[in-house]
């Protein structure tokens, strides 16, 4: 790499760091993703109505054009949808519950992938095999067709779409973190390590996981930004989140009718909220692929 | 050679058998069919009858064995909802699937290689950049919103294509097709386009990483010293090295298209095998939804079988000896 790392005075987050601010488009995404979790955690406080408040809906002034003042003097800046809810106010609540989901599905994912990909590598023999292979057939199934497939089995509900989506996705980590611990696993320091002894469960948090993490935090962001698509778009064909908890594609979906007549910002401008977010995170996730690639270092 | 063959069948079949008892497990949770097939105001004899007719009132087991002996004999049911075999129902549907899951993977293919082949082969240009940056908002865009764009654009202001249907068809073989008509043609278009936009950009990718790569090799140092004209090293040698992982998606991706086409049908009303699952979910048409699932992982499985059979072909390290 360059030559702050090699002389040793820069550490090498801070050196990647300085890699990723050179490139401006992931800086920018990067400063989307942290603005748009901001606006999500502290949605109370930012939106000028609460959308889950029916007293405050009036449903007079429902499915207004962007712009439109309502009847008690409220700016609708991106108009009202067919209840009379500020789509403002609903997009960052839908934002909040998307990104929640993703999150949520991308950590358990996560968490699966590493450590049963990790304890494959390390036991090896039959059981490596046997949950590889099982991993092998999950990931020839389209992850659309398995989430699609769990949450209508499950039925409507949180707990039940997050299950979906991390069904459909921690393969993906398994398979990450299990060809990253495959090749820690050979080198020498692990041998040592093993040989003094050590415990197992030792060796694969304090020495495999950490070199398996870079690619696993690659596959991560990819899996989050289109577990948050899945989620979106299972609510769209109706078998995701329950009315009562209308993520962006519930809110698209909703739109979706009063498409034909004209009235699109209800279901346009929830999908433009819904892309923003997808694209920054992946922005940030291939520069940190790129940055992380030694086939394209210099 | 033999003995790996052997292996991948039995696998596949294992893997078929296992698919079927979750299916049929998954699908039989959702809910109590005789609650929707026996209106509320059914005498109880005529309520005893459907559920005998069914077999809904035998232990699961059996309803399972009876089942699976039926998906055997090719008897998949009779849909609750069309009153009609579900085999029949499927075989109607099937064709406007594949006709529009083929339009847009060949669509896909013949945009979306060129195009990341140039981006890698100049990664630093213009041009380059903003084809990637359009893969990455071709990948980022969930298909079902772009779905409602197209609409919006192409059908409600601007008015010149339909929004949905198969339009007029023309039978081949004695299945009707849309490809052979102009109506039809009118009706494929933005549907196929919706569903090969994530395909364009991922065959894109593939390609412009690919090429990326490739550019860099030895092989190619050598091929330019030897002062082969560039045109010809991209189309001999790049093109050449890149297409192995781009005919392993190529054939994966016809499969997961047909996936993601219950997405773009039941926003296209287009009347193939995802709005029939779709509809048959809402309306808890048991039969149909096992009847399309079972197909769809016996496809996959017929997929990977292939793709694995022809590595085995190609690599002589699996035609030889240990798998």
């Amino acid at each position: 790499m360059s030559t702050a790392a090699a002389t040793g005075s820069v550490s090498p987050l801070a050196q990647f760091w300085r890699d990723f601010r050179r490139n401006r488009v992931a800086l920018v995404a990067l400063a989307v993703v942290v603005l748009i979790v901001f606006v999500a955690v502290f949605a109370a406080f930012i939106v000028p109505q609460d959308p889950y408040d029916l007293k405050s809906l009036v449903l007079r002034d429902a499915r207004r054009p962007p712009g439109y003042v309502g009847r008690d003097g409220m700016l609708h800046l991106l108009g009202t949808d067919s209840q009379g809810r500020d789509l403002l106010s609903a997009i960052v609540y839908g934002l909040r519950i998307s990104l929640q989901m993703g999150l949520m599905a991308g950590a358990i994912a996560f968490a699966i992938g590493a450590v049963v990909g990790c304890s494959a590598a390390y036991i090896g023999g039959r059981l490596e095999a046997l949950i590889m292979r099982i991993v092998d057939i999950q990931l020839s199934f389209p992850a659309i067709l398995l989430a699609f497939v769990v949450a209508a089995v499950l039925g409507q509900g949180k707990e039940q779409l997050i299950l979906a989506l991390v069904f459909a996705q921690y393969a993906y980590f398994v398979r990450t973190a299990h060809g990253a611990a495959a090749a820690e696993r050979q080198k020498d320091y692990v041998q040592a390590a093993l040989s003094v002894p050590m415990g197992g469960w030792f060796v694969i948090t304090r020495h495999i996981l950490p070199n398996a993490l870079p690619p696993l935090i690659v596959v991560a962001t990819v899996q989050v930004a289109s577990a948050i698509s899945l989620e979106a778009t299972l609510s769209f064909l109706g078998v995701g989140l329950p009315a009562t908890e209308p993520s962006l594609g519930m809110l698209i979906a909703n739109g979706f009718q009063y498409l034909m007549s004209g009235r699109y910002w209800i279901a346009i401008y929830p999908g433009v909220a819904l892309i923003i977010l997808i694209m920054a995170i992946n922005l940030v996730g291939d520069q940190i692929r790129d940055q992380l690639n030694p086939r394209l270092r210099k | 050679m033999a003995s790996f063959i052997i292996h991948r069948f039995a696998q596949a079949l294992v893997v078929l058998l296992v698919m079927s008892v979750l299916v049929f497990a998954g699908v039989y949770v959702i809910g109590n069919p005789v609650d929707v097939l026996i209106s509320p105001d059914a005498t109880q004899a005529i309520r005893q009858q459907v559920i005998e007719q069914y077999g809904f009132d035998l232990p699961i087991w059996r309803q399972y064995l009876q089942f699976l002996q039926r998906l055997l004999t090719g008897d998949l049911g009779q849909s609750f909802v069309f009153n009609m075999p579900v085999g029949t129902l499927v075989a109607q549907k099937l064709p406007a699937t594949l006709e529009l899951t083929l339009v847009a993977v060949l669509f896909a293919s013949a945009v979306g290689i060129p195009l990341g082949v140039y981006a890698g082969y100049r990664p630093d240009g213009k041009v380059s950049r903003a084809i990637m940056a359009a893969s990455i908002l071709g990948f980022s865009v969930p298909t079902f919103w772009i779905g409602l764009l197209l609409i919006m654009v192409f059908a409600v202001q601007l008015g010149i294509l339909p929004a949905g249907g198969r339009g007029a068809t023309r039978d081949l073989f004695g299945v009707p097709f849309s490809f052979l008509t102009l109506d039809g043609w009118s009706h494929l278009l933005l549907p196929a386009l919706n569903l090969s936009l994530f395909k364009m950009a991922m065959m894109c990718r593939l390609a412009a990483s690919g090429t990326r790569e490739v550019m860099l090799t030895d092989t190619i140092k050598f091929a330019r010293a030897a002062g082969i004209p560039e045109r010809t090293i991209l189309r001999r040698h790049v093109l050449k090295l890149i297409s192995i992982p781009l005919v392993t998606v190529f054939g994966l991706e016809l499969g997961s298209t047909l996936a993601f086409a219950l997405v773009t049908e039941t926003i296209f009303s287009w009347p193939g095998l995802g709005k029939l699952i779709v509809d048959s979910i809402t309306s808890l048409d048991r039969p149909v939804m096992v009847a399309y699932l079972m197909l769809v992982s016996a496809l996959f499985v017929v997929i990977n079988l292939c793709v694995d059979l022809a590595y085995a072909a190609l690599d002589p390290r699996l035609r030889h000896g240990k798998y």
